[in-house]
């Protein structure tokens, strides 16, 4: 039966992420963002709150209290701070990555580790410098030798690259092209053989580190291999449906508090006498932003709720990422500009959510990709392809 | 929290659908045209429950919940968007405000016979100088004796040319402002009402909307809705209700104006491709659909907390504003998709375009919403 009440267990999680972004993320953001500043002891707070695996089993460290208070925790963690968050997102879906597709001894070396803080983070290595959206023309490769694999490749945009204890690096393992081609590798940090490049200079999520990969004839032992060969693509595309909601959950929490900077300041600041707040072009920028906001909130969440009751959410998910990317982008576009020239300043924080949220409408697949997965399923559902 | 139908309301909505598919829909072109009330659909719709959805069985209603109230509206509203907001004023403020501050004795006068669909209730608050701005009503109320005797003006008022009874709003001190408004519950063959000729509309024309004129009628004090200036809140409230209904009403619209897209863009070739195969379409019919998810969420969300009781006017006027922004981008989009057939009458989608367009303005216009909403984001 429809119902969008939150159960206890998810107003828990929902109240323990906040409370974290509202007392120790929130007040260093804007340093974390001018400092360029990695979150590595914030990381490890949150894995003791539980918040590296909120829909992790718990027989393997995790939270294990499903993909919708998984989103929650997002939501809430990203109003503080965006940049801490990416690393939860990316830590919380290389731990899902294992979970489902990790031999047992895989899931035992590294999920408990990814929860603990003993990996820092996690890494997802898909991209490559001529390779985003159209993953499956990944060129990357790795050959069977004698008991293992010989990697050789490049990777780019790879968040937390340079922090994380282990990395799920997809490469070609054969010549077959496309999709089928693919397979998915689990790399611990300082394998011979992984370099890792120069940070990224960003726009926004500065806090966070991009780091480009080059893979030298690095070897991987035979069980590197993440589920079976030739698997890779399927692995991505599920673990990006998951991630999206990731994503989407990110997006909202900065536009919410872009929201909430407007509100307050609106209240605050007086314009031909009156508080900008009793102005109707104020009023309206703030009902647009708060509508959309709810509606991207409530997409985001059946995309959860779907996944966590194991029913296909690829469509929703897609709907989430592109709706609450979007929403949240026009939230920080009006927040900046009911603040006038001190939204254009870093005294105060709505510039950093504008160049925070611009992100999300990029990674783990661009709105056109999104589009282009929407307008499919739709065609498909009319008996159209 | 959970996102699936219970067995009761996908019964409702499938029994709907199938209704809609079957019976309304092929007569949804003609209704239109015609400017023609569907009174043998209202009657089939009246015995399936529909007119009454939420109304308690004791007082002759189906007895159900506000999410199965949306979801029929919208399976109707999706075949003949007048066929929907016929159901709409019926259900949301007809049946809801007399179930919520009517006396006993009005609800068993009342209630059974609407929800059989033996008569048809209106709601009249708008008067040709007060719309949006619903406290400078100009109607006025006066105690005589033991009778109250109404002066004025209604305009705009839905189902009113074929309504046996209107929940009547007048002032009857003006210097209270909104505190000065006083509801009734006045049978329509009262002497000194009369209906004006039906208003001819942009849109949804098989719903009939007229003037109400008011020359010294007389009610006795049993026709009181609620208390003497309880009015505004009466209104309110079930304005609250009735955006809800709207929005369900314009979810319809929209998914009729996707779905004929969807279809049209299957069939139709341009540069040696079918139109789907274009991303220019695919893109449009990708924002469609994720726009009307998001607007079905939010009126299912407003519908729960309606359900559970609780203060739920800031979530009407979301799901209101935003499903029916929707719906005009979905409509527009389709004519556009459809090109030169979206502009003729041969085709659906210029009547979802035109039958949208009501869904901004009526129950509270989109400004009216948006002050809701930000009154609200700026209190808290």
């Amino acid at each position: 039966m429809i119902d969008f009440e939150l159960s206890e267990e998810q107003r828990l999680i929902q109240a323990t992420a906040r409370d974290f972004a509202r007392e120790v993320l929130q007040p260093q953001a804007r340093n974390r963002d001018r400092d360029q500043l990695f979150p590595a002891a914030e990381l490890r707070r949150l894995a003791a709150l539980g918040l590296l695996g909120v829909n992790v089993p718990q027989s393997l460290g995790g939270s294990e209290a499903g993909a919708v208070a998984y989103a929650l925790a997002m939501m809430e963690l990203a109003s503080g701070c965006a940049a801490t968050t990416v690393a939860v997102a990316v830590t919380n879906m290389v731990s899902e990555i294992i979970v489902k597709y990790g031999s047992e001894a895989q899931q035992h070396e590294h999920v408990p580790r990814l929860q603990n803080g003993e990996h820092v983070c996690g890494a997802f290595a898909l991209s490559e410098p001529h390779t985003g959206s159209d993953a499956a023309a990944l060129k990357t490769s790795a050959a069977r030798v004698g008991d293992g694999w010989i990697v050789n490749g490049s990777k780019q945009w790879i968040t937390s690259g340079d922090h994380s204890g282990v990395l799920v690096v997809w490469a070609r393992t054969s010549p077959a092209g496309g999709a089928r081609g693919l397979s998915a590798f689990l790399v611990k940090a300082g394998t011979p053989g992984l370099f890792i490049g120069k940070h990224e200079d960003k726009m926004g999520l500065r806090g966070s580190t991009t780091v480009p990969l080059t893979f030298e004839d690095m070897k991987l032992p035979a069980d590197a291999l993440l589920g079976r060969e030739g698997d890779g693509f399927k692995i991505a595309m599920e673990a990006l449906d998951g991630g999206r909601i990731g994503v989407a959950s990110q997006a909202y929490g900065i536009g919410r508090a872009a929201l909430q900077a407007a509100t307050s300041y609106a209240r605050e600041r007086k314009a031909f006498g009156n508080p900008l707040a009793e102005f109707q072009a104020i009023q309206w920028m703030l009902a647009d932003s708060a509508t959309e906001l709810e509606a991207a909130r409530l997409l985001v969440l059946r995309g959860a709720w779907l996944k966590e009751h194991g029913q296909p959410f690829t469509r929703e998910a897609s709907m989430g990422k592109v709706y609450a990317s979007e929403a949240a982008w026009r939230a920080c576009d009006r927040a900046l500009q009911i603040h006038g020239g001190n939204g254009y300043v870093r005294e105060y924080d709505v510039e950093r959510h504008l160049r925070d949220v611009r992100v999300t409408r990029i990674y783990e697949g661009t709105s056109e990709v999104q589009r282009i997965v929407i307008a499919r399923t739709l065609l498909r559902e009319f008996g159209i392809q | 929290m959970d996102f699936r139908l219970s067995d009761e309301q996908r019964l409702i909505r499938d029994t709907a659908r199938d209704f809609a598919t079957r019976e309304v829909l092929p007569r949804a072109a003609a209704i239109d045209k015609e400017h023609r009330f569907p009174q043998e659909l209202v009657a089939q719709m009246s015995s399936l429950g529909f007119m009454g959805i939420a109304v308690p069985e004791e007082y002759g209603g189906a007895g159900m919940d506000h999410v199965s109230y949306v979801l029929a509206m919208e399976e109707i509203s999706r075949a003949c968007a007048s066929t929907g907001v016929i159901m709409s004023v019926q259900n949301s403020l007809v049946g809801d405000p007399l179930c919520k501050f009517g006396t006993e004795e009005q609800k068993r006068q009342w209630l059974p016979r609407l929800a059989k669909g033996e008569i048809i209730g209106c709601f009249a608050l708008s008067e040709p100088d007060a719309g949006s701005d619903a406290a400078a009503q100009k109607t006025v109320a006066r105690l005589h004796g033991d009778e109250w005797v109404i002066e004025g003006v209604k305009n705009f008022i839905t189902n009113g040319p074929e309504s046996q009874v209107c929940i009547l709003f007048t002032m009857n001190d003006p210097s209270k402002g909104h505190r000065g408004i006083t509801a009734f519950v006045l049978p329509m063959d009262a002497k000194g009402v009369r209906c004006g000729p039906p208003d001819d509309k942009l849109g949804i024309r098989g719903s009939h909307s007229c003037q109400i004129f008011l020359e010294e009628v007389r009610l006795s004090k049993t026709c009181l809705l609620g208390e003497v200036g309880q009015g505004f809140k009466v209104a309110m409230s079930t304005l609250d209700g009735g955006r809800i209904g709207i929005a369900a009403q314009a979810l319809g619209i929209a998914r009729a104006a996707l779905e004929d897209a969807v279809r049209y863009s299957g069939d139709r070739k341009t540069f040696g491709k079918p139109l789907w195969q274009h991303q220019a379409i695919q893109f449009k019919l990708a924002d469609m659909a994720t726009e009307l998810d998001a607007a079905r969420l939010l009126t299912w969300r407003a519908a729960q907390l309606k359900d559970l009781g609780q203060r739920h006017s800031t979530e009407s006027a979301m799901a209101k504003v935003f499903a029916a922004e929707v719906a005009n981008r979905a409509a527009k989009e389709a004519v556009q998709i459809l090109g030169g057939y979206g502009y003729v009458t041969e085709y659906p989608v210029e009547r979802h375009f035109r039958d949208a367009k009501i869904t901004e303005i009526y129950e509270g216009t989109s400004e009216v919403q948006r002050i809701v909403i930000a009154s609200s984001l700026l209190k808290s």
